[in-house]
């Protein structure tokens, strides 16, 4: 046959669709991939499959019932969303939070955090290629840490525990040896991790050199948390702006150069033993004492005003927007996402690279889709 | 004609051998995966399938019929004469490969003299069906794993044949059965300790087990050329994986660690000459799922660098010393020393290899920029 022209060889690079539906977006998150043979040349990314209108929803509920949207806007860390969402209440109405709630809120949140990033130790092992198996030594002591909360709340995923003011009720009465129990484990859950992937030949070969964000990208990408830290960027704002007790107690902020996939595991391995101390310190400061402001009204009411608060959750910074003009309800709310800023790097972190490491780049900044597309 | 099994006509015979084969094939493949979760089970500190049956016996009965309950799906625009046919050629030369795999001293299928070669030969036909399921389901994740597995197997083929060829020079024959008996009383894996590992990671490859799942990624390209694939083709792909796993410890086993020979083969006669075949075999399933669940996979680049650049000069090297001992008669024990330092370059190579990225992250860095601004532009 005589080939007519150049034309029916030319190659076109293959757009692959990589989710809602698929086992490594972490939920609903699209997006789709322009390769070339095996190397990606363009992302784009799809939000909103999961966009069920929360905050939206939480102007037409009372301050209390707000909490519950908090647990669903952030699924992983729900300690630490109501953590913001309550703040900001007491802030717009001027509550004084007891001593006692400020610890337990400490160590809720910071337990959470461990669960959080134990869930991505997990997911990430499951990306990079592990059958299984850290997942499920993951599960084992977020498992332990879950159980712990629904002592507490009642609940294993939804806790609706934090109350403007306080706390719903206070913990059980053998809160602080359960708690240590619990540490325990997971320390030895993190010196699992340490002898299945930290030191992995294969795990260090994936993850070193890839996915890499520079401290100045990552600041105009406005990225926060694990991820902006790995970049060498000292960014916390638990040391920044100190909210509850973290003044008072001794941690450090955890700092990387590399700004790569391999980085950011480390931050998060390293921020976990982090938690663990400060939690210990919490406990040994734990006193009796009332876990809600004497004079609390029956139908909390803010004055007119607006407020922004901003904690440290596990995958940076959450922040809350509270518009209020008088009455029992927010008149406006807004969440500022961690994950919807982290997301914007995926594109300049992964082009370039294989399909298989645009996987673990996108596993390697933690993104979970209900706080993305709220 | 050799003769029938049972003094029948040999055609009948010859059916009856394949009938046995295929029925022995698919209970061994239904227990390995029994097996393979039970023993996952295990390293993932959970319990393992537990509710069918005894100890969870039945779980691959009850899978099987699930299996074949499941409807036959084919997508609209796939080609119906490769995807229909793909499983099938995945499925028949792992069967074929049986034929040389020797259990006991004369219960082997049929000894062929040029036994490694078939064997070789045919297990690699079973790469085109991976070809033909990844191009035939018209999905993009199933062709790029098509692509994938047909790279992997060509460059593993090639580490994997050469460190065949250092055994089959030590004993002077291609003939399996042959080069068993050549280990009364010493095991290929005492003169030839690198020709064995490079052949166990190559076999890895072959089999497409981890760190070497690339074709079938879970993460990435969702069980490439399967992923179209529901019920009863499915199951073939699975029971063709699980009988390859089998077929190939058997084969390792009996190349290097002295299959039903070594120890005491000989003297003890068959009853122990199988349990030996099946202790060896069952340590090498058992090893190789231990890798799988503790492994990341590799990534496609790695891998085939790997191959080439480290697993196939080592093995050549390997060819060339047997060459030199063999030819010039030099003692044998030359060969282990020379095969321990292979392995101490091979952990070297690959710990080097595996180090180079730490240095090169900066050069990552700009690519990534450079790539970014065209993109851009």
């Amino acid at each position: 046959m005589v080939i007519e022209s150049a034309h029916e060889f030319e190659t076109q690079d293959l757009l692959l669709n990589v989710g809602p539906q698929h086992p490594s977006t972490h939920g609903v998150f699209r997006m789709v991939m322009q390769v070339d043979g095996e190397v990606v040349r363009d992302i784009i990314p799809y939000i909103g499959y999961l966009h069920r209108g929360a905050e939206k929803l939480c102007e037409t509920m009372d301050y209390r019932q707000g909490i519950g949207f908090m647990d669903r806007t952030e699924y992983l860390a729900a300690m630490n969303a109501e953590l913001s969402y309550v703040m900001a209440v007491e802030k717009l109405a001027e509550l004084e939070v007891p001593d006692r709630a400020q610890w337990i809120r400490m160590i809720l949140v910071e337990l959470n955090r461990l669960s959080s990033h134990l869930m991505f130790m997990g997911a990430f092992g499951i990306d990079v290629g592990v059958f299984g198996t850290p997942f499920i030594y993951a599960w084992r002591e977020r498992e332990a840490i879950i159980d712990l909360f629904e002592e507490i709340s009642g609940d294993r995923m939804m806790y609706a525990y934090l109350r403007p003011g306080g706390l719903a009720w206070d913990v059980p009465a053998n809160f602080v040896p359960r708690c240590r129990e619990v540490l325990t484990a997971v320390r030895q859950g993190i010196a699992d991790f340490d002898g299945l992937l930290t030191k992995n030949e294969i795990f260090i070969a994936r993850t070193q050199g890839i996915g890499i964000v520079s401290a100045a990208d990552a600041i105009d990408f406005g990225m926060s948390g694990p991820s902006i830290r790995a970049s060498g960027v000292p960014l916390d704002v638990r040391r920044e702006e100190p909210y509850l007790k973290y003044d008072e107690i001794k941690w450090d902020v955890i700092t990387a150069t590399e700004g790569d996939v391999y980085a950011r595991y480390l931050c998060r391995l390293a921020e976990m033993r982090e938690s663990v101390k400060i939690v210990e310190q919490c406990l040994d400061r734990l006193q009796p004492g009332p876990i809600m402001p004497e004079k609390m009204p029956r139908m909390l009411r803010t004055p007119p005003g607006e407020v922004y608060i901003r904690t440290e959750a596990p995958r940076g910074e959450f922040g809350i927007y509270m518009v209020s003009k008088g009455g029992n309800r927010p008149y406006r709310l807004k969440v500022r996402s961690a994950c919807l800023s982290n997301l914007q790097a995926l594109k300049h972190m992964s082009v370039g690279l294989y399909v298989a490491d645009a996987i673990i780049v996108l596993g390697s900044i933690d993104i979970v889709l209900s706080e993305v597309d709220r | 004609m050799p003769t029938g099994l049972f003094g029948l006509n040999p055609w009948l015979d010859g059916v009856i051998r394949l009938l046995i084969i295929v029925g022995l094939m698919t209970v061994v493949a239904m227990g390995l995966i029994y097996i393979e979760r039970k023993v996952l089970g295990r390293f993932h500190a959970r319990i393992g399938p537990q509710r069918t049956g005894p100890f969870g016996l039945l779980q691959s009965v009850a899978d099987a019929l699930k299996l074949v309950g499941k409807e036959d799906l084919r997508p609209r625009n796939a080609d119906p004469w490769t995807f229909e046919f793909g499983p099938y050629l995945v499925f028949i030369p792992i069967f074929l490969g049986f034929v040389v795999s020797p259990f006991m001293a004369g219960f082997t299928v049929r000894v062929l003299d040029l036994g490694i070669l078939y064997f070789v030969a045919v297990s690699s036909v079973s790469i085109v069906g991976w070809v033909m399921a990844g191009w035939g389901s018209d999905n993009r994740y199933a062709m790029i794993g098509g692509m994938r597995a047909a790279a992997q197997a060509i460059s593993y083929e090639l580490p994997f044949v050469l460190s065949l060829l250092s055994v089959s020079m030590l004993a002077g024959t291609l003939n399996i059965n042959e080069i068993v008996e050549a280990q009364t009383s010493v095991p290929n894996i005492v003169w030839q300790p690198l020709a064995f590992i490079i052949f166990f990671i190559a076999a890895l490859a072959e089999l497409n087990r981890p760190p070497f799942d690339i074709p079938v990624g879970e993460s990435e390209v969702v069980g490439g050329p399967f992923v179209e694939y529901s019920g009863i083709r499915w199951s073939m792909f699975f029971l063709g994986e699980y009988a390859s796993l089998f077929i190939m410890s058997i084969l390792i086993s009996a190349l290097f660690l002295g299959g039903y020979e070594w120890p005491f083969g000989t003297q003890l006669g068959i009853g122990w000459q199988l349990v030996l075949t099946v202790i060896k075999a069952s340590m090498l399933i058992f090893l190789i799922i231990w890798v799988r669940a503790s492994v990341p996979r590799l990534r496609i680049d790695q891998l085939m660098g790997y191959a080439w650049k480290i697993l196939l000069p080592l093995s050549l090297l390997q060819v060339l010393v047997n060459g030199f001992v063999l030819v010039y008669d030099l003692p044998k024990l030359l060969l282990t020393a020379a095969g321990l330092g292979g392995v101490f370059l091979l952990v070297w190579l690959t710990e080097h290899a595996i180090t180079r990225p730490r240095e090169s992250r900066a050069t990552a860095a700009a690519t990534a920029a450079t790539l970014q601004s065209e993109a851009a532009s």
